[in-house]
């Protein structure tokens, strides 16, 4: 059997799953070169968070993302119980307030007869509060799709990628790919702005920079990504507006559907705009006036109320790939042999990634004639950190005699233990990656709450300077530092120049 | 679980929390005062400035010498004390029991008490409950973050510092900056006054030369890994940003001093009914909530500018306790409701019983001269208020109110 050495360029929600679904053969020796100081930072990090049903995907004009998202969708259902990810299956109401987006709606369903999306149906006003106390009464009815879920996106990334590497692939961060090296119509591996890392095979699943990579590999030259801007905002957990079900706009020819959920934390989130950015904005992730006002509007069209914008605790925006003709491209090349392709993967990528990760390695054993040899000893289960916050008293009684460090609180805002922040430090080095305080924020939502992190930061910070044995001061936020030095730095530096 | 009983549970050792505790102490109450930092004190603990305990102690001192000096005299009085303690939760079970939840490095400790005294202080506003756009970058700190990291680990956290908000956190935190050499290049400040004491004003600004932008917001923060730069407006009447005056400010920090906010999650759980106007709960003179035997003192019942204040309500509350304790409740009173009037943004407590004389605690809305602050028949001249500097005023309402007052206003009204 050949050995595939296998360079997979980024470790967002695609490659990870690919990533995942390779390590289960002996056929291949997974690496993942990642941008960015951690797994899942673009595009995963910030989007609504959906397992789509698959009502709204058109199959005959996009067959193979249909074809794809309703495979994630049932993936999904076994993925989250497998590897531990916070997910609910609430199912979502496709919210319409005239006869014309009813049209509209309406449309969904024979899309979800054609994927085979099971229990889509209308329903109309007289039962619709039955369904969702919160939604707006003005609304003339809904699209109902039940299989519809949410997870918890960076989460997902973190679990797969874990398991991923527990079962030997190989992660490096803070790692940008800068060429593709070819010799004889073969890949022979990737240059980096850490060097060069030998392959057989170079998965490319970079998100907002796979046009980059797909043209140092010479293909596809005239794929181009378009970065669309989303944002969002994220009201108290303690605001009395919680949908029990998803809920969104009917989406339009105009605009896109925007999104009410209660999220798997816990939070009101509206979301997303749909702005389309320059080409090379691909950094943009700010947050705007426009963006807000809009959002607030399309909010109080699905919900019976908008909580008063004081209520907002976070606004973000994140950037979604958007390719030409809203059409993935997925493909596995003989010239250059090697190069595989998993680009443009915008909406419903996080609901299909699993699924494209099955079919990247179908395409893979058809063009390169591999003979998959399943590996004896793969790990299958992965275990989330463990969190108190949903604990009974007793349970975390329990725990604390267990641990001392459960019962020393943190994040109060949202209830994560001392022990919780050590653990995703322990998480955090274990995969190859330097803590930072982000890093463990999304890794145990310590600062997602009322307050932002402005109590909790630098607690955050000092168990972090405690483990690594660093200066409070150097200990990274996000991506830079948390301080300049110590407090008589600029001081002493006078000093210095004076004398 | 190991399970306790005592008279009084006060909540959070700051200011508020350890007057309280010593006063029901004093007072013969069974007292245990809970903290959920590993240390008691509170904010005080992290101000090196000067300023606290003109009133309480009729001297000057820092913020650490104050709680210190707190400190010292509660463990005289005798009070039990737990530190890493997190109250996880408030039961209600009746008049006379509360069950508080407390989690601690040893269990869980469920306290079984009459009275509950709140002073979990406050939290700070943030970047997102303001009107700013753009990035969300490294280098943006609350007020209070940036004091905690200076002068508890002394960590220096930028050295091209723009201020949101010119409360007085953000005026202490604008001449740290400077004393440590970094280059304060602004404080910005959405109203057409200062928000922070006039002495603040003159000793944190106008001695180390910073500029303070008056009706003016930061509209937008720029940058890639770190801030990099503020854009900067002025506002209209309504605080709106005015696009043709925006002007950019280069920084490398931008730190959040935009006031504060009650901390009453655990209240508004059990149902504590709150005043809007505070953000705080509604109480009456003993400082009691609208749930029998929870008293609140503190920042965590109105955002107060003396630390001073703070206390003075902690022991107000203890007073209440005491009475609460030996009534089984505290006794039915003709309550007279008390309603911010002209000029006034709040007044706290909200309810009186015309028993006894009042301290009351008010803050205008906006700055005004040569007045009187009213209470039907009662008069106290005031030569100048401002929104940034809380009114005290210990009114005697057995005197000064009949018996038909059900509502009462009190107002700022002008010399005649």
């Amino acid at each position: 059997m050949k050995k595939y050495r296998v360079v997979i360029v980024g470790a967002g929600i695609i490659g990870v799953s690919i990533a995942r679904v390779l390590s289960m053969y002996e056929n291949f020796d997974v690496s993942i070169a990642e941008m960015e100081p951690d797994v899942g930072w673009g595009i995963s990090k910030a989007n609504t968070s959906i397992i789509h049903p698959c009502h709204e995907e058109d199959p005959e004009r996009y067959p193979l993302r249909a074809r794809l998202c309703r495979e994630g969708n049932s993936i999904w259902m076994e993925w989250v119980k497998e590897l531990d990810i916070l997910a609910r299956w609430p199912g979502e109401l496709m919210v319409f307030h005239s006869s014309e987006e009813e049209r509209e709606a309406r449309k969904y369903i024979s899309f979800a007869i054609k994927n085979n999306v099971p229990g889509v149906q209308v329903i109309y006003r007289d039962e619709l509060q039955s369904y969702e106390p919160t939604i707006n009464p003005d609304a003339e009815g809904a699209l109902y799709a039940p299989t519809a879920g949410m997870i918890s996106p960076f989460e997902a990334v973190i679990a797969i990628a874990e398991n991923a590497i527990e079962n030997g692939v190989k992660l490096i961060v803070d790692t940008r790919v800068s060429n593709v090296k070819i010799t004889n119509h073969s890949v022979v591996g990737v240059d980096t702005n850490r060097g060069s890392i030998d392959a057989d095979i170079i998965i490319n699943a970079a998100g907002l920079y796979a046009d980059h990579v797909s043209h140092m590999a010479g293909v596809a030259r005239s794929f181009y990504i378009k970065p669309r801007r989303g944002e969002y905002i994220v009201f108290d957990e303690g605001v009395d507006i919680k949908p029990k079900k998803i809920l969104h706009t009917t989406p339009t020819p105009t605009t896109k559907g925007v999104y009410a959920i209660t999220t798997v934390h816990g939070n009101l989130m509206i979301g997303p705009t749909a702005e389309d950015l320059p080409v090379d904005a691909r950094e943009s992730r700010t947050t705007t006036e426009n963006g807000l006002s809009y959002l607030l509007k399309e909010g109080g069209r699905i919900l019976n109320r908008v909580p008063p914008p004081s209520k907002i605790i976070r606004r973000f925006a994140g950037l979604r790939p958007e390719p030409p003709q809203g059409e993935w491209l997925i493909e596995v090349y003989t010239d250059p042999f090697g190069f595989v392709n998993v680009a443009g993967i915008r909406s419903p990528g996080l609901t299909a990634a699993p699924a494209i990760a099955n079919y990247v390695l179908k395409l893979m054993i058809k063009k390169y004639d591999i003979t998959l040899v399943k590996k004896a000893s793969w790990v299958r289960h992965r275990k989330s950190i463990n969190r108190i916050r949903e604990l009974s008293l007793e349970r975390l009684d329990e725990l604390i005699r267990k641990n001392p460090s459960y019962g020393k609180i943190i994040c109060h805002c949202r209830t994560v233990s001392e022990a919780e922040i050590l653990e995703a430090i322990d998480r955090i080095i274990k995969i190859g990656v330097k803590p930072t305080v982000d890093g463990v924020k999304f890794r145990t939502t310590a600062g997602f709450g009322k307050c932002q992190g402005s109590f909790c930061r630098w607690r955050i910070a000092l168990l972090i300077s405690r483990k690594l044995d660093i200066p409070l001061h150097s200990v990274v936020i996000k991506r830079s530092p948390y301080g300049l030095g110590d407090v008589k730095l600029l001081l002493r530096s006078r000093m210095v120049n004076k004398t | 679980m190991i399970e306790r009983k005592v008279s009084v549970m006060v909540v959070g050792a700051g200011p508020a929390g350890i007057a309280a505790a010593t006063k029901a102490a004093q007072l013969g109450l069974e007292t245990v005062l809970v903290e959920n930092r590993d240390i008691l004190g509170g904010i005080p603990l992290q101000c090196v400035h000067p300023g606290f305990g003109l009133h309480y102690f009729k001297e000057d001192m820092t913020g650490c010498e104050f709680i210190h000096r707190l400190i010292d005299r509660m463990h005289r009085a005798g009070v039990e004390t737990i530190v890493n303690a997190y109250v996880h939760s408030i039961e209600f079970y009746s008049q006379l029991e509360k069950n508080v939840n407390v989690v601690t490095q040893s269990g869980i400790l469920r306290i079984n008490t009459k009275t509950v005294i709140y002073t979990a202080g406050a939290r700070e506003r943030h970047l997102f409950e303001l009107n700013v756009h753009g990035d969300r970058i490294d280098g943006i700190y609350t007020a209070g973050e940036a004091q905690t990291i200076m002068d508890l680990y002394g960590v220096l956290p930028g050295k091209d510092v723009v201020i949101i908000g010119s409360g007085d956190v953000g005026l202490i935190m604008a001449r740290r900056f400077a004393l440590e050499g970094a280059n304060v290049k602004a404080v910005i400040e959405i109203m057409p006054y200062p928000g922070g004491l006039l002495r603040n004003i003159v000793q944190c600004l106008k001695d180390f030369n910073i500029p303070l932008y008056l009706g003016h917001a930061v509209t937008e923060i720029i940058g890639s890994k770190r801030v990099e730069a503020v854009k900067v407006a002025k506002v209209d009447e309504d605080q709106r940003p005015i696009r043709s005056t925006e002007f950019e400010i280069t920084c490398d920090t931008v730190v959040i001093a935009a006031g504060l906010v009650p901390n009453i999650d655990l209240l508004e759980k059990i149902g504590v009914a709150v005043d809007p106007r505070t953000k705080g709960p509604i109480v009456n003179e003993y400082l009691e909530t609208s749930i029998p035997g929870i008293f609140a003192a503190g920042n965590a019942l109105v955002v107060n500018d003396l630390v001073d204040y703070a206390a003075e309500q902690g022991e107000i509350a203890a007073d209440g306790a005491k009475i609460y304790i030996e009534n089984c409740g505290i006794p039915t009173r003709n309550w007279t409701r008390i309603k911010p009037g002209r000029n006034l943004r709040f007044v706290v407590p909200h309810y009186v019983s015309r028993e006894r004389d009042v301290v009351l605690y008010a803050r205008v809305q906006k700055p005004e001269r040569n007045v009187y602050l009213s209470i039907a028949n009662f008069k106290a001249k005031m030569l100048s208020l401002r929104p940034a500097e809380m009114i005290r005023i210990k009114i005697p309402f057995n005197r000064i109110l009949e018996d038909n007052h059900r509502v009462i206003s009190v107002e700022v009204v002008p010399y005649e």
